[in-house]
């Protein structure tokens, strides 16, 4: 038995996957903020009781993220050369907003506890000053007598010679306690001081955190029986063994939303539409990524915070702050504006009754009669307050901008949907990709709602809405391949490149990288080895990622600077169209990824049941508002719904985890995978 | 005919999709763009300016501070030169910085289009250019006494005529400066901007027609001038006034006034620029256009919510005396424009203060410290290093300055050391937060900071135009100015301070030599006494605050130690 698992900050949702029967069930029940291991095994508990069966976990956790979120990460001391202590809280010399010259920046490690030592390297990887040893094992005692729980050891240039942060980490093994020790050179051998001084200070903040999360779990889980493997999701969509993941864990930091971004790729690619663009609407914010021919796109860094950057390949995700608990209001000009406040779960829209009296974009659906107010969803409420949400839309918006009550429902969600809207063309349109070819795949809560506006909106082929798509993350965990990425900062002129090093790099890497794969004792279809150099024309700012291929096969032969040199002029005039002959190139960095590909289950697992009929799923009518009037509108239980079948908007398909919306003027059809599409040619 | 509306839902939604066509005409120039000036700094901007007067109706979010307001005057110029003889497929090129605001580097393109062939609006792309030119590489040139020692002058002329290239044009350019290959990079990046403005434009019409596009411009801008008299509504009538000093003009050590004062009436006020210094000899002057422009950035900073168009300056009436430092006008040397605008924003920050407190901020560093080494490798290549540096904060009613920010007038991030160490020949030593530098208050300035760096090819000469080495960033509220601007350079003899304070040209260093960059703080807010006890022995503890006085050690003291040393 294979089972996913992913917590989100209100849900903790479950894939169970059993490969030999070839039945998959899912599990959906609320997080357990305090200790996530509490609501972990519950889930498990109500499907499974005995833990024996299962052979592999696969976790997409939040735990690292909330840490970073609400600084509640461990004690953290700071090891640097000497006149660079500032560095982490000097950031890029950047500020929190354009606009208004408010907002400070905390750094996780303070001040005093970020220390000076005698060493330094130079930029061409010159030793200048040799590490003073004693001068470190003094540094490390005052900050273990601090309380420190974590060390952070990073110095300046230490991308371009490690010698001295590793005499550093063997000399404060004799006085640090424990095993929390990241180096920069480590984790982030890449040129950028703050970036991988920042990346190396998360990573040392999350160790305790992290590492006691999993032994918690570890522990429960045995208890149980558990004897197989826990692997983590990374937030560049792969997954790592549990002990990497305490070691590494800054690379959790995206971890929940990359595993749904893998999720969508893999759904919409084996169903037939590899161009697909995932939303995620939850309940501040909509997330948007776009995957094409099947392939996510993965960001070089990350802010989590103001001044808090993580430099991992990380799944591309741009968010918005526009989520069912964003709230509407008229400015003083007379404007509708949506967010970015958001009443969140708690008190949550005015409908749940807790206290937020101000309309949100969920409000606005309720009252439209989108949502099923008897039927809310999760485990909370019994009902919704829809009386309380249209006097909030009637006080709030409709008054001030002259407007009757229905009228400001439905603007709230016109205004909502365009903001929507222009997150997924700056993911499409902005980035070259023309909407036509593309379908949005909504998963989470709230974004099955609005997908039939978004399609029409930006021009989208159709919508995609898996069968599942309140679980979608917990599904992507149980597909997700296993995967190292490691970065190298190379800096030299292609002219001047020494070959034989950077193929001996390329080998280290693949060795380390392919022994993590075997710590997993992951059975894998195959494995590779994906290498790309960063590289630009000198004088150019931004470096083009050049992918050089698999070298899985081709591990220490040789690589030359024309093979090289025929790679970067592809993709240079692929990206910019015109080369620049006789400009010299330089090589940046060196990137790789080792992959070992997990076995996919078939998609047709996810398929409806024989014997379903349209009729035996038919719930009867609602009204619903839309385009100034109400329809009586047809209501559908979405997992009754037999395969093959078509339906005209308005319609509404309920399941317990969300609710489906096709507008009048859209038709939807169910598939042979149980996805339900949803275009005007469906 | 009737005026044409729009209801306030389309408006909302139209809003957005303008703002997201000027954010991706900014992103597609950042990504081209040849010169870190405008890829890392962001120093460009673009925007959707009115047909007939060439105000601004749309802004990008992501361009330059500076430019929402400058580039409103740059469409005007085309507009007032070529009104009549504008033509489907024009694009114009300038940079006039007289009419069109800030300075020679600024490179500002400006194309009018047409839908169906009617003239529709304009849209503007600026951008700062590596080298036009001048005296010195990089165009900023402390001493320079007319702009012919800055740079070339294109006043606006025809870049494409009907949709032609006139490569002529071109080739007038590329001469004329030192990098013509970084020019000509930059500046198809910003055709390449244009061009996608217009197609997004069209089809943005397409789908929802002329008339209602047209109105949502009049919309946008009632909109942003309603919100902005309502915000002065707010404000107690009355009359405000605030100072502050130039160090000097670079050329003679003589301070120069800034000054403001602002009367509140109503729903409008008026802001009177009358007893700031007259036009000065050297490059910080600025000219009229960018005076507003500077005002726009304060008023965007005091009220953030107030979007970014023309109707925003609807209530403001503005006072700029002809023969004013703040009027500069051909051929006076304007290089130095930054330093003069920050004093700007200073002074209106400063009269807020007396306005309300909870509105505004106390003065940041007020300099950008522009930095140039350059010399010969040992191989006999040339480098030139050119950065620009950050400094503290105000503090403000709800806390302390930021540390270590980039100046109002810009969002550019700093190159990481490690970049500059690998490009060129030089050690940074230190690269810290300067203790000691925020004003004190009830709330304290944000820290500036101390770069310390060491020549390490045979020889270097140095250049740099800064600002606040004589009057320092005040508080407001009473509290206390923030530390002044201090650099030094080693000579055989030691280490010297320019005799200008912040602004020097051409001084030799030797290999081994160092230079030391102590920048401002913020000033504080409000009286120190208030100050929260915790707050001031966190302080303490993380030596932001020490009991050293600022700038009481001589220079050698205050350098770092060297490695092994």
């Amino acid at each position: 038995m294979l089972v996913g698992v992913d917590v989100g900050g209100t849900f903790t949702d479950f894939f169970f996957l059993d490969e030999e029967r070839g039945t998959c069930r899912i599990g959906k029940i609320p997080s357990t903020p305090e200790n996530q291991a509490v609501g972990f095994i519950d889930g498990l508990m109500r499907e499974l009781s005995d833990f024996s069966e299962i052979a592999v976990i696969v976790h997409g956790t939040t735990v690292g993220t909330n840490a970073l979120l609400e600084r509640k990460g461990a004690r953290t001391g700071l090891i640097t050369s000497r006149g660079f202590r500032d560095v982490l809280e000097m950031r890029r010399r950047d500020r929190p907003t354009t606009w208004g010259l408010r907002g400070e920046y905390l750094p996780i490690i303070p001040r005093d506890l970020r220390l000076e030592v005698p060493e330094r390297v130079l930029a061409d990887g010159t030793v200048l000053q040799v590490l003073d040893q004693d001068a470190v094992v003094k540094a490390a005692t005052v900050l273990r007598e601090a309380s420190c729980e974590a060390l952070a050891i990073a110095f300046v240039n230490a991308y371009a010679n490690e010698a001295n942060e590793a005499a550093a980490l063997a000399a404060v093994g004799s006085v640090w306690p424990n095993a929390h020790i990241t180096i920069s050179s480590e984790i982030l051998p890449e040129i950028r001081e703050f970036e991988r001084t920042s990346t190396t200070a998360l990573n040392a903040y999350m160790q305790p955190v992290i590492a006691r999360y999993l032994r918690r779990l570890d522990e429960v889980l045995e208890d149980g029986g558990f004897t197989g493997q826990i692997l983590i999701v990374q937030s560049n969509g792969g997954v790592m063994s549990a002990q990497s993941a305490a070691r590494f864990p800054v690379k959790t930091a995206l971890s929940g939303p990359a595993a749904g971004v893998i999720a969508c790729a893999y759904i919409a690619t084996e169903s037939g539409y590899p161009n697909v663009i995932s939303c995620d609407m939850g309940g501040t914010s909509f997330d948007v990524s776009l995957i094409a021919g099947g392939r996510n796109t993965l960001a070089p860094q990350t802010t989590i915070d103001f001044g808090l950057v993580v430099r991992t390949p990380m799944i591309e995700i741009t968010t918005i702050g526009a989520g069912g608990g964003s709230i509407a209001w008229v400015d003083d000009g007379g404007l509708l504006q949506i967010g970015p406040e958001s009443a969140g779960s708690s008190p949550g829209p005015v409908c749940y009754g807790q206290g937020n009296e101000r309309p949100t974009v969920t409000d606005a659906n309720v009252v439209l009669g989108r949502i099923n107010a008897d039927q809310p969803i999760g485990e909370k409420l019994t009902t919704l307050d829809v009386e309380a949400a249209r006097k909030a839309i009637q006080a709030e918006v409709a008054e001030p901008l002259g407007l009757d009550t229905m009228t400001a429902a439905e603007a709230i969600i016109r205004v909502a949907n365009a903001r929507m809207a222009g997150a997924i063309r700056l993911v499409s349109i902005e980035r070259g990709h023309d909407p036509k070819n593309f379908v949005a795949m909504p998963f989470g809560g709230g974004g099955a709602l609005h997908a039939g506006a978004l399609i029409k909106e930006v021009g989208l082929a159709r919508a995609l809405i898996p069968r599942f798509p309140g679980v979608t993350s917990a599904l992507g965990c149980v597909i997700a391949d296993v995967r190292h990425d490691t970065v190298r900062t190379v800096n030299s002129l292609l002219s001047d490149l020494d070959e034989i090093e950077l193929v001996r790099w390329i080998e280290e890497i693949a060795t380390a990288g392919l022994a993590l794969l075997d710590q997993t004792a992951t059975d894998f279809e195959k494995t590779e080895v994906l290498v790309a150099l960063d590289m630009n024309y000198v004088g150019q700012i931004h470096t083009l990622s050049v992918p050089l291929g698999d070298f899985r096969d081709r591990l220490g032969s040789p690589l030359g600077r024309p093979e090289i040199a025929a790679a970067f002029g592809q993709r240079y005039q692929e990206q910019f169209a015109r080369l620049l002959e006789d400009n010299p190139i330089r090589v940046v960095n060196l990137r790789a990824a080792v992959i070992g590909k997990r076995p996919k289950f078939p998609l047709s697992l996810l398929a409806p049941p024989e014997g379903l009929t349209r009729d035996a799923a038919a719930q009867g009518t609602r009204r619903i508002y839309d385009g100034g009037q109400w329809h009586e509108t047809e209501v559908y239980a979405r997992l009754r719904l037999p395969v093959g079948e078509r339906f005209e908007g308005p319609v509404v398909m309920e399941q317990p985890d969300t609710t489906i919306y096709v507008d009048p003027g859209l038709a939807a059809t169910t598939d042979r995978f149980g996805n339900l599409l949803i275009g005007r040619d469906v | 005919m009737a005026e044409p509306t729009i209801d306030p839902i389309t408006l909302s939604v139209l809003k957005g999709r303008l703002e997201q066509i000027a954010d991706e005409m900014d992103a597609t120039l950042f990504r081209s763009a040849f010169n870190p000036i405008i890829a890392e700094a962001h120093d460009a901007s673009h925007g959707i300016y009115h047909a007939a007067t060439g105000e601004t109706l749309i802004q990008g979010k992501s361009g330059l501070p500076i430019f929402v307001g400058a580039m409103a005057f740059a469409v005007k110029l085309v507009i007032d030169r070529y009104g009549g003889d504008l033509h489907e497929g024009d694009v114009f090129i300038f940079n006039d910085p007289y009419e069109g605001g800030t300075h020679l580097s600024d490179v500002k393109l400006v194309r009018p289009f047409y839908y169906k062939g009617e003239l529709v609006c304009h849209l503007a792309s600026v951008g700062h250019w590596h080298d036009v030119g001048g005296n010195v590489a990089g165009n900023y040139n402390p001493v320079a006494s007319e702009c012919f020692q800055e740079g070339i002058l294109i006043p606006p002329v025809r870049l494409f005529s009907r949709g032609e290239l006139r490569e002529d044009i071109i080739d007038i350019l590329r001469a004329n400066s030192r990098l013509p290959e970084s020019a000509y990079g930059d500046l198809n990046g910003q055709i390449n901007a244009l061009e996608l403005g217009c197609r997004r434009l069209t089809a943005l019409i397409d789908d929802y027609g002329l008339e209602r596009l047209r109105a949502a411009f009049k919309g946008l801008w009632a909109n942003a001038a309603k919100l902005m008299r309502t915000r002065i509504a707010g404000l107690p009538d009355g009359l405000y006034s605030a100072e502050d000093f130039m160090d000097n003009d670079g050329t003679t050590d003589v301070p120069l006034r800034i000054a403001l004062d602002i009367r509140i009436k109503g729903e409008r006020m008026s802001w009177d620029f009358s007893r700031c210094a007259p036009a000065c000899s050297g490059p910080i002057n600025i000219s009229r256009s960018t005076t507003i422009a500077g005002c726009y950035v304060a008023i965007k900073h005091l009220f953030p919510g107030v979007p970014a168009n023309a109707g925003l300056l609807e209530p403001i009436d503005f006072d700029v005396p002809k023969g004013s430092i703040l009027d500069a006008r051909w051929p006076r040397p304007v290089g130095g424009y930054t330093e003069t605008v920050l004093r700007i924003i200073d002074v209106v920050f400063q009269a807020f203060g007396e306005i309300d407190q909870s509105l505004t901020t106390a003065c940041a560093y007020g300099t950008i410290n522009a930095l140039s080494l350059s010399g010969k490798r040992e191989d006999g290549k040339p480098w030139v290093m050119f950065s620009f540096f950050g400094g503290g904060h105000g503090a403000h009613a709800e806390g302390d300055g930021l540390n270590h920010g980039n100046a109002p007038i810009s969002t550019a991030t700093i190159p990481p050391l490690e970049v500059l160490e690998s490009l060129y020949p030089i050690r940074f030593t230190t690269w810290a937060l300067r203790p000691d530098s925020g004003g004190t208050g009830c709330h304290r300035g944000g820290l500036g900071a101390i770069y310390e760096m060491e020549i390490l090819a045979p020889d270097a000469t140095l250049s740099l135009f800064g600002e606040r080495g004589r009057f320092p960033p005040p508080g407001v509220a009473g509290g206390a100015p923030g530390a002044l601007n201090r650099f030094y350079f080693e000579t055989d003899e030691g280490f010297k301070e320019p005799p200008m304070a912040s602004k020097i040209l051409g001084v030799r260093l030797k290999r081994g030599q160092r230079l030391r960059l102590e920048t401002p703080g913020g000033g504080g807010f409000g009286d120190a006494s208030l100050r929260n006890p915790e707050a001031i022995r966190r302080d303490r503890y993380l030596g932001y605050k020490t009991d050293r006085e600022v700038g009481s050690e001589t220079p050698a003291a205050r350098l770092s130690q060297s490695p092994g040393a």
